[in-house]
């Protein structure tokens, strides 16, 4: 790859769609405002879009909030290093709509009902415990810092491919983002999300196309990979080794579990019209999981190609750099660049909503008018996404890779006190705080002396098993929330049932 | 949850058992970790998995119309 000199063409492109998704951010805030009274002034309208999108608009929000641009990114480079095993993404993203389809219609209508706008909330509406509230709340926010950072290292990927030096264009990208969002809410991230997402399917459609095409046939693309992986030693390939088994299971089913307790992901949940809107979306978000196979096959493409790179994340830019004219590359790198955008706004307004809603409101002004709910989560979501900022550019990259990935070990151990409570009126709060805890802290812990690894393995006899940390610490998680409702929580403890 | 009688709720239940069949197609891994049959020279390990995408879409749009016939809200 050519990175010492600016690619012109490209760039020129690339700054073209760019400044055609911020003249749309700022103008997002009046569209789909409809006839509302309180019209930006009330934390429904900034931070849920007014709780009106329906069924197209949410597919395009949750399916741009959802495949990152990190993913674009970061699953062919798995897949270049590992192989097989990097393809656990295709199983986790068909997954988790089951989940979705099963949860999230009663999520949604617990929190329609009685106003809720985060997740916190909906487990305070249950089991009026604020701290178990807290502890949700605050996992959230931990959870979607180090995710909006690795948002800013699919950017910094793509304008590195670009030729452009230095942190300025990165800089000047956020601040852009960070005015439209604040001013906008989460209409801008559903606005831009149409961009993105036509431009993602053009350039993934054309590219698994004429790639292999150029490359001589998939046939090809898979045979240079297998050469490639047994010229490396075996240890991976085009299909998983038996000790690969369990940890591709488990990361599969963990991953989907986790997917939609995230801030960001809620956020288009509760933000939609109606559980209808749901339902249907569990229907066909699904395309975008074609979408993400396909481009976890960029990985093997690189191989047919002879395309090599130092850092396995320059594998996709290397790619289109490789194949294609420059304008279509610039065409490409800009579909990332704005698939970083839109979740990155998405989970900065999540992100702001939980502290809004779950620690200003009950710890610090308990008197405060939506209006003024609004006020604080702007200024909130400009807080978040310049902390995601100063992580980059003064903390080592790895950092917030091992960030993000207890992140998900950690936001899996909401899972008991947000669900649960949908369908069981059994668990008490106290049992399900216990549990979360001793998942989080057993959880942490696990993947620190793992090395931050995702995955343990145990030692049973001779035999040796691993799993997704996340996964461990769930079922740890669950049996103790057990265990403390069976011997304590005898007496009034128990949440009362849930009644429409 | 849902406004419908007890006696639909049983009916309900029973085609949402569906839902249960791409966890075990793609949780049970040694189901398809095969290279062969290839198919458009995409090895069976990545074809089977694509394959479950419309399958699963295909699942929860039976189920969903399904419950839409019975009046979930």
């Amino acid at each position: 790859m050519n990175s010492s000199s600016i690619n012109w063409t490209a760039l020129g492109v690339f700054i073209f769609f760019f400044a055609l998704v911020t003249v749309m951010g700022f103008w997002a805030s009046r569209w789909q405002s409809g006839g509302s009274a309180n019209k930006g002034a009330h934390l429904d309208e900034w931070g849920l879009g007014g709780r009106n999108f329906g069924t197209w608009i949410t597919w395009f929000l949750v399916g741009g909030d959802f495949y990152t641009a990190y993913t674009v990114i970061a699953v062919p480079a798995l897949v270049y290093a590992v192989g097989a095993y990097g393809f656990f993404a295709l199983p986790y993203t068909i997954l988790v709509y089951p989940i979705v389809f099963l949860i999230m219609p009663k999520l949604w209508h617990a929190a329609h009902k009685a106003g809720h706008v985060t997740a916190a909330d909906v487990v305070f509406g249950r089991y009026k415990s604020r701290k178990l509230e807290l502890a949700i709340a605050l996992t959230g926010v931990v959870a979607t810092m180090p995710y909006i950072a690795l948002q800013l290292i699919g950017m910094e990927v793509v304008i590195k491919a670009l030729g452009v030096t230095g942190e300025l264009p990165l800089l000047a990208a956020f601040v852009i983002l960070a005015l439209y969002t604040y001013s906008a809410g989460l209409r801008a991230p559903a606005l831009i999300a149409f961009v993105k997402d036509l431009m993602i399917y053009i350039v993934v459609l054309v590219a698994v196309v004429l790639v292999p095409m150029k490359l001589g046939g998939y046939g090809i693309v898979f045979n240079s990979a297998r050469e490639a992986f047994a010229a490396k030693g075996g240890m991976t390939g085009l299909t998983l080794k038996p000790a690969q088994f369990l940890p591709f299971a488990t990361l599969a089913l963990g991953s989907a579990m986790a997917a939609f307790m995230y801030p960001h992901t809620l956020t288009g949940i509760f933000a939609a019209k109606s559980a209808d809107t749901i339902r249907k979306n569990a229907v066909f978000l699904p395309a975008y999981t074609v979408l993400l196979g396909l481009i976890a096959l960029l990985g093997y493409m690189a191989y047919a190609a002879g395309v090599k790179v130092e850092v396995n994340n320059d594998i996709v830019p290397a790619l289109f750099n490789a194949m294609f004219p420059s304008w279509f590359s610039g065409f490409a790198f800009a579909a990332i660049a704005i698939g970083a955008l839109v979740p990155a706004a998405v989970m900065s307004i999540g992100a702001a909503n939980l502290f809004t809603r779950n620690f200003w409101k009950p710890y610090v002004n308990p008197n405060v008018s939506a209006e003024g709910e609004a006020k604080v989560a702007k200024m909130v979501s400009l807080v978040v996404k310049f902390g995601a900022l100063v992580f980059i550019l003064f903390l080592p990259t790895k950092f917030a890779l091992d960030l993000q990935l207890l992140g998900g070990v950690w936001i899996l151990q909401t899972f008991p006190a947000l669900v649960f409570g949908l369908f069981i009126g059994w668990f008490g709060a106290n049992a399900l705080l216990t549990g979360w805890a001793v998942g989080i802290i057993g959880g942490s812990w696990l993947a620190y002396a793992d090395g931050i690894k995702p995955v343990h393995t145990f030692h049973i006899g001779a035999d040796s098993y691993s799993m997704y940390t996340g996964l461990i610490a769930l079922a740890i998680n669950i049996v103790v929330a057990v265990v403390v409702q069976v011997v304590f929580g005898k007496g009034g403890a128990k949440a009362p049932a849930l009644k429409h | 949850m849902s406004t419908d009688m007890p006696s639909r709720t049983v009916g309900r239940s029973y085609l949402r058992a569906l839902l249960l069949l791409p966890f075990i197609a793609l949780l049970w891994v040694p189901f398809y970790n095969d290279e062969l049959p290839a198919l458009f020279g995409f090895p069976f390990f990545y074809w089977y998995q694509f394959m479950w995408v419309p399958l699963t879409a295909l699942i929860i749009w039976i189920v969903y119309k399904d419950g839409l016939r019975k009046g979930v809200e």
